[in-house]
């Protein structure tokens, strides 16, 4: 076929309209992206060098540390939960199914310093210790166990989420057809169940991997140096934001290829499944087995939600409520009202960038797959890398346009609220991509090529066939990415009008000052602001 | 069909947000302040009941504040840049984003080591960060510099913050100008010898662990311990001025930083913008402004708060401020060199 025959082709799909909102909606992501490659023009040689000589090799080694254990242990934590209590029968087992996922609300930066505050030499615990032990007892916990353990505690929902909707929705039949092969337990699931979530497994390993890449808060508790520390070190400390901005285009660059080669390996297979679950029949497991199920799922609840809850809690008390005006209520609506928000617009134009990539093959589909990039950057530079586009918008557009229009030119974008919800969908439209993908792979083709045969127009077949069969992955997408929102700093503190603080400036005001205790009240309302959706999403996931 | 009534809701609702950050009436200053909320907003109010002028404000880190305001550039709203640490204001100004103001009334009322020397920006409380030690375990008569603490008899008894904070790299900066650049490294590669446990990331943690007995001294600003102090008078870790005595430059003082300010370059209303810098630098507000942080007043006709006063006077290093700024990519470099984290 002729270039210009395919282009003629491509150009005259009925789909035209779908794949130009989808190259817009890419283009948008990828300007404050280019902004920071565009950095590259004036290499900053002489930073490169110091870091290289003295930080870079050890930052990197770090950060690999960090990638693998944090890779590992999600790994490890979200597919045994999620199996466990999708297949398994044991005491508990259906107040676990929704209770694993509470951990998700939880800020990682949060957890950290609750771990601290817990376990560190000067903590109460160690202090307790001490008492029993003599004085010169006591060990640092400020380690890269420790970081890898906060890290993994608060991120193994993404991967306990989507591995549980995979399994919940691989066919009854193949699982009994394994069966009936002679599969046992075990064998099932490492060669049919785990191969076959396999995009939800790699699309939650994923997203928790880019978080911890992009993480600075929580390391910064700890002062565990990464490489995000040097993007930082050449921001604030030498005041080279373009250093800052080369070094962020690098972990950029490292993240694309991890998602080209993660997509490349899965080839072309199809993950396509048939019906869910319907007469699931769960493994019953025996006492001993049961009870130590039972135990791991409760230890890892209390590690990652009581735990922080509990001190959270007790330092709240201890703080009082002096912070509890009208002032505080402000900030918690502010919270609500962006990420509900937020939350609806990222997650309608995930829905319409996945679909661009279901009826585009190869490269195309690649392009589209770009858009999600935005989720690996530190919060704050592309907070700055979409200040910078947006403020050249303001400057170089609109402000000609409101002289020409014979008004007094001011900047419209910066500081608008429209501002601060794109930062949000560019940061988190990876986050809603992972789960609707993942739940799109799983339609089948013939499904809506059958509603097509029988005469069903385009939106037509999008309202009947795909959305209901969506729904799920639509849930998880609205919950992940409203909750993340509530959670988000950087992007928030710059891009805020006036007057819009939310939680997490309090939090930031707060520990920014070093006053954990008074950063426990708007934490511990962050918190169970976050859980609302959860909570709901696991009604409307049970209602069907 | 639910989801396209979702979408445009959101949209809808969106755009009905977006007016709700009109402008309140009559004459206003726009601040961006990198001390938080709880340290500017009671001083704020009590300029706007005095004035009648309102002040809107956006708080966050003077790095991405720095950013916002350059890429802003002449049509930035923003009058006033607060931000803490001179190093951040140097690189304000270094970046052409505060404008020259020459006032007679900032000159009386703040000493010109704490102010730039070409006007563009002002000092308004001084934070010091000096030598606490643990009450229990270290006589204080064996401590004398920050110098000493590289010293042996300090192995393994040292805590520190990171290096990252720009705390120390102003005060590592200014010990390059008393001590020249080979033995400033000299003492920072001693400090780090010294260090008991890796370097924490506040000044509270220092405090703690010397509390809890992991190390013996440390370095923080006053007010944290004063702040911690004032919550636990029983806490066991005391404060040391710093520099006090001995040959020069061992002699210098307390290193003294400040939080300060200054007039945009954007600004449209530079008088009223520095009508509010004079006010802040004038007795009754200073005592506020200090007070709020237990920072101690610029102004030496302000008396620091009580909680201070029981600390005693010290000498503070006279070297002007701008130094701290200056050196600190110098500063930071040693630091990596040196291993200091």
């Amino acid at each position: 076929m002729s270039p210009a025959v395919s282009a003629r082709r491509w150009l005259s799909t009925p789909l035209l309209g779908l794949r130009a909102a989808g190259l817009l909606l890419v283009a948008a992501v990828l300007a404050p992206v280019l902004v920071l490659v565009g950095s590259w023009l004036n290499p900053e040689v002489e930073i490169w060098q110091h870091l290289a000589s003295t930080q870079l090799p050890g930052l990197i080694a770090n950060t690999v540390t960090l990638m693998l254990g944090v890779g590992l242990l999600v790994s490890l934590l979200g597919v045994s939960l999620a199996w466990c209590t999708v297949m398994c029968e044991f005491p508990g087992r259906a107040a676990f199914e929704w209770l694993l996922m509470l951990p998700l609300a939880v800020p990682a930066y949060v957890m950290a310093f609750v771990v601290l505050g817990v376990f560190d030499f000067g903590g109460p615990l160690q202090g307790f210790l001490r008492g029993l032990l003599g004085s010169s007892w006591g060990v640092d916990v400020r380690n890269e166990a420790s970081v890898i353990v906060v890290f993994s505690l608060v991120l193994y929902p993404y991967v306990y989420m989507l591995a549980r909707s995979a399994f919940l929705s691989q066919s009854s039949e193949t699982l009994e057809v394994a069966r009936v092969l002679g599969c046992s337990a075990r064998q099932s699931f490492f060669r049919v169940a785990l191969p076959m979530a396999r995009p939800a497994i790699a699309a939650g390993v994923g997203l928790a991997l880019m978080e911890t890449l992009a993480d600075f808060g929580t390391v910064a508790v700890f002062n565990y140096d990464t490489f995000t520390t040097a993007i930082y070190k050449s921001w604030f400390g030498f005041f080279s934001l373009q250093a800052a901005a080369q070094l962020a285009s690098l972990l950029l660059l490292f993240v694309a290829l991890t998602l080209f080669a993660e997509r490349h390996s899965r080839g072309r297979s199809q993950f396509v499944q048939g019906a869910k679950l319907q007469h699931l029949q769960r493994y019953r497991l025996s006492g001993p087995l049961a009870a130590a199920v039972t135990l791991f799922c409760s230890l890892v609840l209390a590690m990652a939600f009581v735990l922080p809850m509990l001190q959270l809690i007790s330092w709240a008390i201890a703080a009082g409520d002096s912070q509890l005006n009208k002032r505080f209520f402000d900030l918690l609506l502010h919270s609500l009202w962006l990420a509900g928000i937020a939350a609806g617009l990222t997650v309608g134009l995930a829905l319409l960038l996945a679909f661009c990539r279901r009826f585009s093959r190869g490269r195309w589909g690649n392009v589209f797959a770009t858009a999600q990039l935005g989720y690996a950057l530190p919060g704050s530079v592309l907070a700055v890398g979409i200040m910078l586009s947006f403020s050249w918008l303001d400057q170089q557009l609109l402000a000609p346009l409101q002289s020409w229009l014979g008004l007094v030119p001011r900047p419209l974008l910066m500081g608008s609220v429209l501002t601060l919800l794109a930062a949000y969908w560019i940061r988190f439209l990876a986050v809603a991509s992972g789960p609707l993908e993942s739940a799109l792979e799983r339609v089948r083709p013939s499904l809506p090529e059958v509603a097509r045969t029988l005469g069903a127009g385009n939106w037509r077949v999008l309202r009947e066939v795909y959305l209901p069969l969506l729904r799920p992955g639509v849930l998880t997408a609205l919950v992940l990415v409203f909750v993340d929102v509530m959670k988000e700093m950087p992007a928030t503190l710059l891009l805020r009008p006036f007057g819009w603080d939310t939680l997490a400036v309090r939090i930031f005001e707060m520990t920014a000052e070093g006053q954990w205790q008074l950063a426990a009240l708007p934490a511990l309302t962050l918190v169970l602001a976050g859980l609302l959706p959860v909570v709901l999403s696991i009604r409307a996931s049970r209602g069907r | 069909m639910k989801f396209r009534l979702l979408l445009v809701l959101s949209l809808l609702s969106a755009l009905a947000a977006c007016g709700r950050s009109e402008a309140p009436a009559g004459p206003q200053l726009v601040v961006y302040s990198s001390r938080i909320e709880q340290l500017i907003k009671p001083i704020f109010d009590q300029f706007t009941a005095d004035t009648g002028v309102q002040i809107r404000y956006v708080t966050d880190s003077a790095g991405p504040l720095l950013a916002r305001l350059r890429a802003e550039g002449g049509n930035s709203p923003a009058d006033v840049l607060v931000t803490v640490d001179v190093g951040n204001l140097w690189q304000a100004a270094e970046l052409g984003l505060l404008a020259e103001q020459s006032s007679a009334q900032l000159q009386q009322n703040v000493p010109a080591s704490l102010r730039d020397p070409q006007s563009r920006w002002v000092g308004l409380s001084i934070r010091a960060r000096t030598i606490v030690y643990s009450s229990d375990r270290v006589d204080p008569a064996a401590l004398s510099s920050y110098e000493q603490l590289a010293d042996d008899s300090w192995s393994g008894r040292l805590c520190l913050r990171t290096a990252k904070k720009v705390y120390n790299q102003s005060l590592v900066a200014t010990m390059i100008s008393a001590n020249g650049a080979e033995r400033a490294e000299q003492v920072v590669r001693g400090w780090v010898d010294n260090l008991a446990v890796p370097p924490f990331s506040s000044d509270n943690k220092v405090i703690e662990a010397i509390a809890a007995g992991q190390c013996d001294v440390g370095v923080v600003n006053s007010y944290y311990l004063a702040r911690m102090k004032a919550e636990d008078p029983s806490l066991p870790v005391a404060l040391f001025w710093a520099n006090q005595s001995g040959p020069a430059p061992l002699n210098r003082g307390v290193h003294v930083n400040i939080s300060g300010a200054g007039v945009t370059a954007a600004s449209k209303q530079p008088e009223l913008a520095l009508q509010l810098l004079e006010w802040l630098s004038a007795p009754a507000a200073q005592q506020a402004f200090a007070e709020l942080n237990q920072e101690f007043p610029v102004n030496p006709q302000t008396p620091p708060s009580a909680l201070l006063q029981h600390w005693g006077n010290f000498a503070a290093d006279q070297v002007p401020v701008v130094e701290a700024g200056r050196r600190q990519a110098e500063a930071i470099r040693m630091m990596d060199r040196a291993g200091y984290r």
